[in-house]
């Protein structure tokens, strides 16, 4: 049962970490400021889900397990309030969202 | 009004506990039992213990809707993934808009959170009956027109 739950962590903490490493790629290989935040996404969403689960089945007491949920849960509502401010400042501000066939090099935005 | 003070008095019970951990301790647990009745004469006194502020009616109707959008998270999150590890710049992005069937808006902001929570869109503006959000892809702008998502938020209203 330990090994179970000890071989379940390490595959949850294991693609937690593919996961934040693929949104970091994808922070520098998107084209634009909209793309990026997608690719940060990736890091708010998944990642964290992935990372937290992992240790919360780590975790030898039921405090700590809870105190590991609750942060869960509080990144799950900061993280697309974050994104959202981000991205509506930046469409506020003009910003428009890069265009495929218009070429030329990305936006450094 | 005693319904909803009964309920916070729980909750703050439960989250104490829970981030405490001293669960035996002489001293520290009438301290606890202490600071979850100021907390609530205070909030009490603010009148803000009401039906907006008790989270224990979400829970029910939540953990019918929470398992359908882990899986929509699930599948966004690969497509992004895919996307960024084979061709990053062959993107269609762009913005839309979407019609939202809710009528509160708590209904309106869980939709909105739920479009931001899945990667490769993010809403930028919410008004009544319409979400204007950015897509990465066309095909994410499609999926979000057949309107599965704003059904099962409604839904989840509806039951709140």
């Amino acid at each position: 049962m330990a090994l179970a739950l000890d071989i379940l962590s390490w595959i949850l903490l294991l693609s937690g970490s593919a996961l934040l490493l693929i949104g970091g790629i994808g922070l520098i290989r998107f084209p634009d400021f909209y793309s990026r935040v997608q690719a940060a996404g990736l890091t708010d969403t998944l990642c964290s889900i992935c990372i937290l689960t992992g240790l919360m089945l780590q975790a030898d007491s039921v405090p700590l397990a809870a105190k590991i949920l609750f942060t869960l849960l509080f990144l799950l509502f900061t993280g697309p309030t974050a994104a959202h401010a981000l991205t509506k400042t930046a469409h506020h501000d003009g910003l428009r969202p890069w265009k495929q066939d218009k070429g030329g090099a990305p936006s450094n935005h | 009004m005693t319904r909803y003070t009964v309920s916070l008095t729980l909750v703050l019970i439960a989250v104490w506990l829970l981030l405490s951990g001293m669960w035996t301790h002489p001293i520290i647990l009438p301290l606890g039992a202490a600071s979850v009745a100021l907390t609530v004469w205070l909030a009490h006194r603010l009148g803000i213990v009401d039906r907006e502020s008790d989270p224990l009616h979400l829970v029910l109707p939540s953990i019918k809707y929470w398992p359908w959008l882990l899986g929509q998270i699930l599948r966004a999150n690969l497509q992004v993934a895919a996307r960024i590890l084979t061709n990053p710049t062959d993107l269609s992005p762009r913005l839309a808009r979407v019609r939202s069937t809710q009528n509160s808006d708590l209904g309106r902001s869980i939709f909105a959170n739920s479009i931001t929570l899945t990667p490769g869109t993010v809403t930028i503006r919410v008004s009544a009956g319409e979400i204007f959000y950015y897509a990465i892809s066309d095909d994410l702008v499609a999926e979000l027109d057949e309107g599965e998502m704003d059904r099962r938020v409604t839904r989840l209203e509806e039951e709140l």
